[in-house]
């Protein structure tokens, strides 16, 4: 008996610490949180683009986003495994550009290397005439944070199980102060839950309360909060039904025309990709093969892995899909024992990767498909 | 479609409830489906409307908080719906009834050799030897695409990839000769060529091997190249149900016209892609008249009222919504889907060469 009273007491005397905690916390916060902005605001100062830069930048003569001869490789000693092999990459400014191509082709780790979860074994990668691969200093990871953004391939995975909506999706603004007080931060996160098509009220929910759909649109409001200026969206809609698809897809668009994002989008469903990208870039086994811009690309496909891979694509038509033939690609026909190949531009803006021989058979291939349009 | 075939599994008036949180959901709503031997069905539908639930009720893997509270699902004359221990299930689950899942990830167990998971199920429902259960997963690894058998059957799940797991998993459902093979999403963890071989050996085993399959997706291009049958889910029920040409070519619910237009495919470039408004009703309150006519353009006043029945199209095909009542306006289907076939030829004839 004695003992039953006693544990109500310490219980009631807990919720009073408790609660004396919180008011304190909530007294302060507010200070907290303002000297800490100040803080961040002046080392952010630090970082000025040039506006002569960014003028070229939003007239697309310069790349926002560039990799230069990018090289990652996995493992060390005898096990060293290439992921991405010498990748050069052009992205301008409100654009969206695709890599396709199939998984362990190193399209993923492409896009963690722009937003730093992979470092480079050798090369660079520019943003807005910035330096942001190898060792940066706090700012500058900062800025690269604040203006590059990710979006997840798997919503189940990537959201804290344990952690509500609310948390979640201003996480990123409450690490870098981007509200001025509780009342705009929760303003901004509601926004950006209903910009992506839900609901004020989930915010207090827990992420296995929601359906895929939901989720990735969760991942999509916790990057764009940022507003963030480049999103590498990793598959983004892979794991999504058809009807929600489209709504991701134009959630995406309608952020480039109001806010001119530019996409790095990573897919392997070229159906998809074709209508979303300006440009796609045909990466396998870490190199890229072909790029042009997307209706090039789809009417001129020369390499061999291209040609594949616009063979599997499903349509969604009964007589054509069940009449297509699948074209395997076999990597074994090139011969690359006397000469290299390299990325060459066979048209204006369409490159592909293949030695001085392969070239000229590429050429009369694209030839041959002209004169028979004609 | 041939009248004599004989039904492998037929749903009746089915109803599934949830208790979340104190709270009851209506997850299938009085849904009957013959399933055909011998046929390929696909379920489609958003997320959330069912179509996963529904395979589940005959696979017995409901999940606890959710129960039977209605209707009858006949298979080789017995009703499933009254099974309740596990020890019922097992001589159907699995053994007559298989399924391949979406993530061949999570459905392997990482810390046991692939070759003793094949075995394991051999010796469990067909009580073999392990040596002679050993000879049948050789083959069953050989047949579905593995080279290298004899040694890979000691392998462990990390040691392949993507879509040779899925192949294991694939050669596990069919260890047990089911009569029902359930593939509930089993090519979007996986990349397009592998999708496409992938479907192309389910195919080739249904031939061979002459099982059902029931294909659960939201890709309508696997739907097209896999399904000789397609239902239409929308809110825990179906909606529509018929051959997969009539689905494609003439479709009739509302809600099966806003499925097919959302397809990328259709779209112009620099146009938006077609969304269907709106968001499924939540299944927790009682859903009054078509549960579909809040985000349906076309919706009529019975609509809000009445709940439509089924109304037959053809032979085959049967859709329940009120449009095809006779004292119902005529309406024709969305521009963007009519004379699909064409469309679709035209704009992604580079594909023929």
């Amino acid at each position: 008996m004695i003992k039953k009273v006693f544990m109500r007491l310490i219980y009631f005397v807990k919720n009073d610490v408790r609660y004396f905690f919180k008011k304190i916390n909530s007294m302060f916060r507010n200070k907290i949180d303002q000297y800490q902005r100040a803080k961040l605001q002046l080392e952010d100062a630090k970082i000025q683009i040039d506006p002569e830069l960014e003028r070229k930048i939003d007239n697309k003569e310069l790349p926002i986003l560039s990799l230069k001869n990018v090289t990652i490789t996995f493992g060390s000693g005898k096990k060293v495994f290439k992921a991405v092999d010498d990748v050069s990459l052009d992205i301008y400014k409100g654009e969206t550009f695709s890599l396709v191509g199939e998984s362990g082709s190193g399209k993923t780790t492409i896009g963690k290397a722009i937003v730093r979860i992979n470092p480079l074994t050798s090369g660079e990668i520019i943003y807005k005439g910035r330096r942001i691969s190898g060792k940066l200093s706090k700012y500058e990871d900062r800025f690269v944070i604040r203006n590059i953004q990710m979006i997840f391939q798997d919503p189940a995975a990537s959201l804290n199980e344990r952690a509500t909506i609310d948390y979640i999706v201003s996480e990123g603004i409450y690490n870098f102060k981007l509200y001025e007080n509780e009342k705009e931060r929760v303003r901004k996160t509601e926004e950006a839950l209903i910009s992506v098509g839900l609901l004020p009220e989930h915010l207090t929910r827990y992420p296995h309360e929601f359906s895929g759909g939901q989720r990735q649109r969760i991942g999509i409001a916790r990057s764009i909060i940022m507003e963030p200026q480049f999103i590498v969206a990793d598959e983004p809609i892979s794991a999504l039904d058809v009807s929600i698809r489209a709504q991701v897809l134009n959630l995406l668009k309608k952020f480039q025309i109001e806010r001119g994002i530019t996409y790095l989008f990573i897919a392997h469903d070229l159906s998809v990709v074709r209508f979303i990208s300006d440009r796609i870039g045909v990466i396998y086994k870490g190199k890229i093969v072909e790029l042009a811009e997307s209706e090039e690309l789809f009417s001129y496909p020369l390499h061999p892995y291209t040609i594949s891979l616009m063979s599997a694509i499903p349509i969604p038509d009964p007589i054509l899909e069940k009449n297509k033939k699948l074209i395997v690609y076999d990597p074994s026909i090139h011969d690359y024992s006397e000469e290299k190949p390299r990325l060459r531009e066979i048209r204006k803006g369409h490159f592909i990767l293949a030695n001085s021989k392969e070239f000229i058979e590429y050429q009369k291939k694209l030839e041959s498909i002209n004169t028979n349009q004609a | 479609m041939d009248k004599e075939r004989k039904v492998v599994l037929s749903l009746k008036n089915l109803e599934v409830k949830f208790n979340v949180r104190a709270r009851i959901l209506r997850a299938i709503r009085n849904v009957s489906l013959d399933i055909y031997e011998g046929q390929s069905i696909a379920i489609v539908g958003e997320s959330g409307s069912g179509k996963s639930v529904l395979t589940k009720t005959f696979t017995g893997m409901l999940e606890e908080n959710g129960r039977i509270t209605n209707g009858e699902i006949w298979f080789e004359g017995q009703d499933l719906a009254k099974l309740q221990t596990n020890k019922e299930w097992q001589s159907i689950r699995g053994n007559k009834i298989a399924t391949v899942f979406q993530d061949p990830m999570t459905s392997l167990n990482p810390i046991k050799t692939i070759g003793s998971q094949i075995s394991e199920v051999i010796m469990l429902h067909q009580g073999k030897s392990p040596s002679e259960a050993k000879e049948i997963a050789i083959n069953l690894i050989k047949r579905v695409g593995i080279a290298n058998a004899q040694k890979r059957f000691y392998d462990y799940p990390f040691q392949y990839s993507g879509g040779m797991r899925q192949r294991i998993v694939i050669a596990i459902a069919l260890a047990c000769l089911p009569k029902i093979l359930v593939c509930d999403e089993p090519t979007t963890a996986l990349d397009v060529t592998i999708q496409a071989q992938i479907i192309d050996l389910i195919k080739d085993l249904q031939k061979e091997y002459g099982f059902t399959t029931i294909y659960i997706t939201h890709d309508l291009g696997v739907v097209a190249n896999v399904a000789d049958t397609v239902a239409v889910m929308y809110a825990g029920q179906i909606v529509e149900i018929g051959t997969v040409e009539e689905i494609f070519y003439n479709p009739k619910h509302p809600y099966t016209w806003a499925l097919l237009s959302s397809m990328p495919q259709l779209s112009e470039r620099g146009t938006e892609l077609y969304t269907i408004h709106g968001t499924p009703p939540s299944l927790y309150n009682e859903v009054k008249g078509d549960a579909f006519a809040p985000r349906n353009p076309y919706a009529m006043k019975i609509d809000f009222v009445e709940e439509p029945p089924f109304f037959k199209v053809s032979e085959t095909h049967y859709a329940k919504t009120w449009l095809l009542d006779p004292r119902a306006p005529k309406v024709e289907p969305p521009k963007a889907i009519q004379n699909l076939h064409k469309k679709l030829s035209s704009k992604l004839g580079v594909n023929d060469r």
